[in-house]
């Protein structure tokens, strides 16, 4: 009785015509909105930096940036190319360590420790502190350690790129152990079944598989040292160098350094060449990225 | 958190343990016991074998009261069981009765979670498997092991089945006559012979399964584990793994675990049951041996009543 006069109040009952109840709908609507809200300021934040850098300084942007030594003489001619040899120096020296060891780190935290041992715990918890420490203080460490102290290479490139690999390596850590993390065990046990060494498993199945996610930590760790100025300065990127450096002598500068030094100037075609150094940098970074990413597409599981 | 510091308390009955524990000392939820003095033959009485029978071939795997815990939890519990070359035994069993587990076990597969362990002996043709001197990677290159769900890597067909003797360093000159040979023998030669060079993923997957099983048998291991092969598989699929298991019967020794009584049915020669024994207190889930015979007699006409009820479909 209830029953039929309750669906006879209700007449749409059986119809599965129509809309969810507005409440549902307006929260819908909020939620695209605020995911809307988050790519528009993510987005446009860049675009403002591009559009402001390009057009504030594309009336200098020529090859003799690229090729010209800095100079505060020759101001109309003055370039960035002993602060891209420099940064470059200092990339390279970058890459070549953090990939092995951040690599090497990973597979040792998620294929080869007990995971609940005191010492993986240990390593875990500092790594992801070091994440959080400020540049400065590895800049501070590479001077007290590095430059000087046990290492006492001196200010040269090497040991730019050593205190930006110390800096790095959380991140590199962190993304490689989520691409371990996300191979299937499925794969490693396979491996192991047909007789394959631990070893051999890992770095026939595991590594391969979680190579294109090893790969993204990486291009964003390099573009992180890439641009930056506070440890590096600590470290003997000097402002003016005139000659090409070398890795393991000299005096070295890099690109965020130069372009700071340039900004700090008062006259205008200083300020000037600034911006034109902050599209130099666009242009590297576009460069190494893409590279990256090619590399990392040819990775990318070709089989599947 | 990795040793475990349960005292040890010797069961002193060494007959009870099969016939289920309503009478285990519970609360302290240790039942380990010290293998000493054990007398294998005991326990293999109460499984009604048949001794002439069972004397007929070769002892691949010789299980003395096994155990298997994880952490404090046990999941088998005294399993003692004989498995003979060159044919097929099934494990079967309620969900949660430890068959994959034990399984395992035969491989050291499960040397894989850190806190695993295992009491008990367990003889490979005589040696201990967990012994002193004994690599899990040399086990696993003479038992080969056949996923629940089909694991082929993401690399071309031939990749696939070459892994292992790539592994185990074989000659560049002999692989194309393995990969034939073993994709030749595990059925799948001809649907592929075509496409070496195309990815294993994109099969479908029976054809995975088989590749998967051609894959285990390139490096001619002794004995073939299956960890339920067919349960990812529709009935035609299963029906030509089945196929395929007797066929490979007359070279391997093939255990099976499978959780469909009909494929214990149709395709082994020995069938062991376990159930699981649920401690009242601590609600532990132990899975135990029931009994282990020949198949048309776990079918027809079986010993322990247990065993009936879970093949005539009234418990399970």
């Amino acid at each position: 009785m209830s029953i039929t006069s309750s669906t006879a109040s209700l007449p749409q009952r059986d119809s599965i015509r129509g809309a969810p109840p507005a409440g549902e709908r307006a929260f819908s609507i909020a939620f695209s909105a605020v995911l809307g809200l988050g790519i528009f300021v993510a987005l446009g934040g860049l675009a403002a930096i591009l559009i402001w850098a390009v057009s504030a300084g594309l009336p200098r942007l020529d090859w003799g940036l690229f090729t010209n030594a800095p100079s505060t003489a020759r101001i109309e001619t003055a370039g960035f190319r002993t602060a891209i040899f420099g940064s470059l120096y200092v990339i390279a020296g970058v890459i070549v360590l953090i990939i092995p060891i951040g690599l090497g780190t990973a597979l040792y935290l998620e294929e080869f420790s007990d995971r609940t041992s005191r010492f993986a715990r240990l390593v875990d918890l500092n790594i992801q502190n070091l994440a959080g420490v400020p540049a400065i203080v590895f800049g501070i460490l590479g001077l007290a350690f590095i430059v000087r102290g046990p290492v006492g290479i001196g200010f040269v490139a090497a040991a730019g790129s050593l205190t930006l690999a110390l800096l790095v390596l959380p991140t590199i850590i962190v993304s490689s152990r989520e691409a371990i993390r996300g191979v299937p065990r499925s794969l490693k046990e396979g491996a192991l079944a047909l007789g394959a060494t631990p070893w051999k498993a890992v770095w026939t199945q595991v590594v391969p598989y979680a190579a294109p996610g090893v790969l993204t930590g990486a291009i964003l760790s390099v573009a992180r040292a890439f641009g930056e100025a506070a440890p590096l300065l600590l470290v003997g990127a000097v402002t003016f160098v005139t000659f090409n450096p070398r890795f393991w002598s000299d005096g070295y500068s890099v690109l965020p350094v130069m372009i700071y030094q340039y900004a700090t100037r008062p006259q205008a075609s200083f300020r000037l060449l600034a911006f034109a150094g902050v599209l130099v940098m666009l242009v590297l970074v576009l460069f190494m990225n893409s590279f990256a990413i090619w590399l990392r597409n040819r990775y990318e599981r070709p089989l599947q | 958190m990795n040793a475990d510091p349960t005292p040890e308390h010797a069961l002193p009955d060494a007959a009870a343990a099969p016939t289920v524990g309503s009478s285990m000392p519970g609360g302290s939820g240790s039942s380990e016991t010290a293998s000493t003095g054990f007398d294998l033959s005991t326990a293999l009485g109460g499984a009604r074998a048949d001794d002439e029978e069972r004397a007929r071939a070769e002892v691949v795997f010789e299980a003395d009261r096994l155990s298997v815990f994880y952490g404090d939890f046990q999941a088998v519990r005294d399993v003692s069981m004989q498995i003979h070359a060159k044919e097929i035994t099934a494990f079967i069993g309620p969900s949660g009765c430890g068959k994959t587990t034990l399984l395992r076990s035969f491989n050291r597969m499960n040397d894989l979670i850190a806190s695993a362990r295992v009491e008990g002996g367990l003889r490979y043709h005589g040696e201990d498997v967990y012994g002193e001197g004994v690599s899990p990677v040399i086990v696993r290159r003479k038992i080969g092991m056949v996923f629940q769900k089909p694991n082929p890597f993401p690399k071309s067909i031939y990749d696939n089945v070459a892994y292992g003797p790539r592994v185990l360093k074989w000659k560049k000159s002999d692989l194309d006559d393995v990969v034939e040979e073993s994709l030749t023998r595990a059925a799948l030669w001809d649907e592929v012979k075509d496409r070496l060079d195309q990815s294993a993923l994109g099969m479908s997957g029976g054809q995975q399964q088989r590749l998967c099983i051609a894959r285990a048998i390139a490096t001619k291991p002794d004995v073939l584990l299956m960890d339920e092969p067919c349960s990812a598989l529709d009935p035609i699929a299963t029906l030509r793994i089945e196929d395929l298991m007797r066929e490979l019967k007359d070279e391997y020794s093939i255990v099976i675990v499978t959780h469909n009584m009909q494929q214990a049915a149709r395709v082994s020669d020995y069938t062991a049951f376990l159930t699981v024994d649920i401690d009242d207190e601590s609600g532990q889930r132990t899975g135990e041996l029931v009994e282990m015979d020949r198949t048309d007699r776990i079918f027809t006409n079986a010993s322990d009543p247990r065993t009936e009820a879970y093949v005539s479909g009234r418990f399970g």
